[in-house]
């Protein structure tokens, strides 16, 4: 076993040397331009793109031609917040989404709102998930789209996505899904799920960073986005840019590993999973952050109670994992996902995201357990609130003096 | 980002970690920070006759750098008069953790949690407690 152990696959994966092996030969030998129509450089590179196009797609259960390459799902969820407000705003200006999504999303529908749209941002309930009557009581008339995630980034709640496209489009909105943290994990399927719109990236499903997919449905209804950068009409006229090649044909390969083997992997994932939270949450205070029963089966939200979150990391120096502690980001402010859960702050504080993946071992795992276990039982021996928590003291009643 | 050798070494061994009897009227405790804050510092000195720090305990709720600028306060405060102790100036503290600018409000906690501890002390004991100037933030 090689120290420092990674476990926090939900923030980027090791890419899978046979997505490496894929890739090579489209650095030097295949490095034609996918839009160089007339020499046998151009097809070649176009005839892997296309082959890349079926494999995204299939993972999905879409078609090729639903498949608009990106730089990644930033970029993705960019083009079809800003995209379908710009086709459809003659239609409505008002799209609903919830607090919990990833920054892409939340930044993109305030831009939105600068441009004279109305956007919705929906709490969740404490386990994470969305209320579907709260969502239908926000759908109004000029609603055109809603956009919530599959499966969230830092507790790994899956979302009750066939309800919610239901519900949006018995309003006649379109439904959009950031499904970057879902997509390779579990099955995800655009026709059964009713998505309209759909977000996905590579180094999330062991493959290459910086480049990514959305889907777009062309039947049923067509769906179009209006094009966020000018340019040579690239993808459908939805994004132009010359075509990251390699990047794009490293995507699919991902994408085909991903559909062989996601099965078992998402079995042996949540083994795995299980076995560590059930080993952590021994620990006194210690609790399982968003819903258990719909969560992907490879991301674990543990806070410890009266313990700090980077404080706890550094004592786990030879794992990676990530915390909502507001220490880990230059803002001082925990995570806006654990807060809306209702969680309080010292909680957010105390929290640590275990992200297991393709490469994960047993031994691994039992190391992780073990480095926890005991950094959480040094540091409550350092930690004064602890100590009041062992004497019996309501820290609700102690007047903090707030810096 | 990462810590300094210093912060490692106070971290991994931190000194002076522990408790003393708050209602011994030689014991000065001073607790500052909030846990929504995600900092909480207890610093706490015995005092002996001749206004001498002669022991300094500290524990802290926060990350590696608050828990090494705590430490650190406590091996600064052993065998000061209170007077100079109230001396301790948090960018002394910042300079000798190289502390980065992100972290600099724990070497503020520290020097707050110091100032507490000793304006509990001179309360208890009928002195006046002293105002602190500076304003941080």
């Amino acid at each position: 076993m090689n120290l420092p152990i990674y476990l926090d696959n939900n923030a980027t994966t090791p890419m899978d040397p046979r997505v490496l092996e894929a890739m090579l030969p489209y650095f030097n030998e295949k490095f034609g331009n996918a839009a160089s129509r007339n020499h046998p450089f151009g097809w070649v590179a176009e005839e892997g793109v296309d082959y890349a196009r079926e494999q995204v797609a299939k993972l999905i259960g879409a078609s090729d031609k639903e498949i608009i390459f990106t730089s990644g799902a930033t970029e993705s969820d960019n083009l079809a917040i800003k995209g379908v407000f710009e086709m459809y705003k003659e239609k409505g200006n008002h799209i609903i989404t919830t607090v919990t999504e990833h920054k892409a999303i939340l930044d993109a529908c305030k831009h939105v709102e600068k441009l004279g749209g109305k956007v919705t941002y929906l709490p969740v309930k404490e386990d994470g998930l969305l209320d579907l009557e709260e969502l239908e009581k926000a759908m109004t008339n000029d609603t055109i789209l809603v956009s919530v995630m599959y499966g969230n980034n830092e507790i790994g709640v899956i979302q009750p996505i066939k309800e919610i496209s239901a519900i949006a489009h018995k309003y006649g909105a379109l439904f959009m899904t950031d499904a970057v943290q879902a997509v390779g994990k579990i099955p995800v399927d655009v026709n059964r799920d009713g998505i309209d719109l759909l977000a996905l990236s590579a180094h999330k499903i062991y493959g290459p960073k910086g480049v990514g997919a959305l889907y777009v449905r062309r039947k049923g209804p067509r769906v179009k986005v209006t094009a966020q950068m000018d340019g040579g009409g690239h993808e459908r006229g939805m994004r132009s840019g010359t075509l990251n090649v390699p990047g794009i044909v490293g995507l699919g390969k991902a994408c085909e590993l991903c559909g062989l083997e996601m099965e078992s992997e998402a079995k042996r994932l949540s083994v795995m999973r299980d076995r560590l939270q059930s080993s952590l949450t021994v620990l006194e205070e210690s609790y399982v952050n968003g819903n258990v029963e719909h969560r992907l089966p490879h991301v674990a939200n543990i806070s410890f109670k009266y313990v700090e979150g980077e404080g706890l990391m550094m004592a786990m120096k030879d794992l990676a994992v990530s915390s909502g502690s507001a220490c880990t980001s230059a803002s001082l402010e925990p995570s806006y996902v654990l807060k809306s859960l209702g969680l309080s702050d010292d909680l957010a504080h105390s929290s640590i995201r275990f992200g297991l993946g393709r490469f994960t071992t047993d031994e691994e795992v039992d190391y992780a357990i073990e480095v926890t276990k005991k950094s959480v039982t040094h540091l409550r021996e350092l930690s004064p609130l602890w100590e009041m928590f062992k004497e019996g003291i309501d820290l609700d009643s102690i007047e903090w003096a707030e810096h | 980002m990462a810590y300094s050798e210093k912060v490692i070494d106070h971290y991994t061994n931190p000194r002076n970690v522990g408790t003393l009897d708050k209602s011994n009227h030689k014991v000065g405790t001073g607790l500052v920070g909030a846990p929504e804050c995600g900092d909480v510092m207890r610093l706490q000195i015995q005092v002996d006759d001749n206004n001498m720090i002669t022991d300094a305990k500290f524990k802290t709720f926060g990350c590696g750098s608050a828990i090494a600028s705590s430490s650190l306060a406590t091996e600064w405060l052993k065998g000061k008069s209170i007077d100079d102790a109230m001396k301790i100036d948090n960018m002394d503290i910042v300079e000798e953790l190289a502390l980065p600018p992100v972290k600099i409000h724990c070497s503020v906690l520290a020097e707050d949690a110091i100032k507490a501890a000793i304006n509990d002390y001179r309360v208890k004991n009928g002195m006046a407690p002293i105002e602190s100037e500076k304003v941080h933030h």
